[in-house]
């Protein structure tokens, strides 16, 4: 078991105690389990009790348990009210008595103090409504199956980094980034190529109107469009299954791109032309260290 | 006493000299109750949820996750890794600007880091293969969430910011692609400036604001340069700051499936 610090142990042991009216050393001995827990009749706090005339008010039937003595079932006349009150006597639940269960009737006892408000007053009750006793917090999310992230998250990811890093290390040393002469305004490589992740979008405008190709889909289509996505799909499903058209709209679209950066980056050549890199070698400066790698 | 080994030896004072360390008032200042550094850390339920809610730790994690989301397979760790990057090229970046002058000299600044400057080539390669790793891993990142459906509601507008993420991340490379100022370098941000001057009605005038002048000069490499470690990078981190924030708000990783 977790070992709960003293401190908060008591203090927790001083709420029960208070709303039981036990003492603190009881509640902290049933806390820590070395003696049994008291047990509190939990009946409605507000019965329906008519007036003027006095009378033998029935209180519900008190439940019979071995350690708690049951409430007084009858109230004799003064008593304008009748409160069943949750037998709180230290004295009474520190003395378990299981013989008492199978005791038939409650003794009888006047409780004039506990219900002596105003007895000259005629005062007519109605029942306003019953409070019936539960908790004030609702748990309103089902319980998921969560594990702690230290370490079973952390650890994964920690491993993760390293492994990257070690990648992008071995990947420097091998590979030598391109740099070629000094740049010079007046002499145009052919071609002339974007980034690669422009590629795909160089390679469009060759075809179409640049107006559409070089602004219409990357700002219409790449910004707005995906930024649109989560309010056009309105399909609740989350199941591959159940979402085929919105898969088949991805896929399609990760193969378009996908081959037009692989068509922009391998097999344009000069003019724009087409050209097999097998043949006739590869225009793309950023690979010259992986093309000529010894 | 009896006679300890060599090894024993050491391994008493080397234990009673870290736990002496680590007991102390000063290490015990830096590590709040609960890390795994401080005197006495034993491995229960609940110290490990203070080794993240006791530290600067939680602000990138609940204590607790969903099961399935720490699988590898699920997340493929795609978000974590941009992230990753982002810091790695944070930290070259921040060396190469040591040996680097965004005027006439940038071309000559780059040679000299690369043959004169202990470690200059490697950490020139790493920050410009991580650039280009960056841009690949955050597009698989955002395929991986399409493909779980990832960004339905409540995670709507998490996708919006991711929208937004992968094009600053775009722009930043874009931008740092300049700035070697090598014919490679020069040519590509000119393709790049022409498709933005195809812009209906303002085509010619965003050209101009991002060109600083009508072609690519060393007027655009200190624009670049600027946008490149500073307007850019200020950006990305506050809508990865709202991205995350999103990702715990909106109730943890998405899924299962
Ligand atoms: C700089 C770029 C980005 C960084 C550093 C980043 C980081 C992260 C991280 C760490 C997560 C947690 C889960 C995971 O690792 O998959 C995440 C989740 C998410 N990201 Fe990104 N992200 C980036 C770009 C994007 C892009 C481009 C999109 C989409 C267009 C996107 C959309 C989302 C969504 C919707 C989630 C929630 C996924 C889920 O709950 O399963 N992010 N991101």
């Amino acid at each position: 078991m977790v070992d709960i610090p003293e401190h908060l142990l008591l203090r927790s042991a001083e709420a029960r105690a208070k709303a039981l009216g036990i003492t603190v050393e009881q509640a902290l001995a049933e806390m820590k389990g070395e003696s049994a827990p008291t047990v509190v009749d939990d009946k409605p706090e507000v019965i329906e009790v008519d007036l003027p005339t006095p009378v033998e008010a029935e209180a519900p039937a008190p439940v019979e348990t071995p350690k708690v003595e049951a409430a007084p079932a009858k109230a004799e006349a003064p008593a304008p009210v009748e409160t069943p009150k949750v037998e709180e006597a230290p004295a009474k639940a520190e003395a378990p008595a299981p013989a008492k269960a199978a005791t038939p009737a409650p003794p009888k006892a006047d409780t004039p103090e506990e219900v002596d408000f105003a007895p000259e007053v005629k005062v007519t009750q109605r029942l306003l409504t019953v409070v019936k006793a539960k908790p004030i917090q609702k748990a309103a999310s089902e319980p998921v199956d969560k594990v702690n992230t230290w370490p079973h998250l952390m650890l994964p990811e920690f491993i993760s980094l390293m492994a990257m890093m070690a990648f992008l290390i071995l990947l420097s040393a091998i590979l030598q980034a391109p740099l070629l002469e000094e740049a010079n305004p007046n002499i145009t490589p052919n071609p002339a190529k974007a980034p690669w992740y422009f590629l795909g979008l160089q390679e469009a405008l060759s075809y179409w109107d640049p107006q559409i190709a070089g602004v219409m889909i990357p700002l219409v289509i790449g910004l707005i469009g995906f930024a649109a996505i989560p309010y056009i799909d309105r399909n609740k499903e989350n199941n591959p299954s159940k979402r085929k058209y919105a898969i088949m709209m991805y896929t399609f679209f990760l193969a378009g791109a996908g081959t037009l950066t692989i068509i922009g980056v391998l097999f344009r050549g000069p003019g724009w032309n087409w050209t097999y890199p097998w043949i006739d070698g590869i225009w793309f400066d950023d690979l010259l260290d992986w093309i000529y790698f010894e | 006493m009896a006679k300890l080994t060599l090894k024993e030896r050491f391994k008493k004072v080397s234990a009673g000299s870290g736990d002496a360390a680590r007991a102390s008032k000063f290490a015990t200042s830096i590590f709040r109750p609960g890390s795994p550094f401080r005197k006495g850390y034993s491995d229960s339920p609940r110290n490990r949820s203070y080794v993240v809610m006791n530290n600067v730790l939680y602000h990138l994690h609940p204590v607790k996750v969903k099961r399935h989301g720490v699988r590898l397979s699920y997340t493929l760790c795609l978000g974590g890794m941009s992230f990753f990057l982002f810091i790695v090229l944070t930290i070259t970046g921040i060396w190469l600007m040591f040996y680097f002058r965004p005027t006439e000299m940038a071309y000559a600044d780059i040679q000299a880091l690369q043959t004169s400057v202990a470690f200059g080539s490697l950490v020139r390669n790493m920050h410009r293969w991580g650039a280009h790793l960056m841009v690949l891993v955050v597009f698989l990142h955002m395929s991986r969430v399409f493909y779980h459906g990832a960004y339905k509601a409540p995670r709507e507008f998490n996708w919006v910011i991711g929208v937004i993420l992968l094009f600053l991340t775009l722009f930043l490379s874009f931008t740092g692609y300049l700035l070697p100022w090598d014919q490679l370098a020069i040519w590509a941000v000119t393709v790049g400036g022409n498709m933005a001057s195809y812009t209906p009605v303002f085509g010619a005038q965003i050209k101009f604001g991002l060109f600083a002048g009508l072609e690519a000069t060393t007027a655009t490499l200190l624009r670049f340069y600027v946008l490149h470690v500073l307007f850019f990078p200020f950006i990305i981190v506050i809508f990865m700051a709202i991205h995350f924030w999103r990702v715990r708000k909106d109730g943890g990783i998405s899924g299962p499936l």
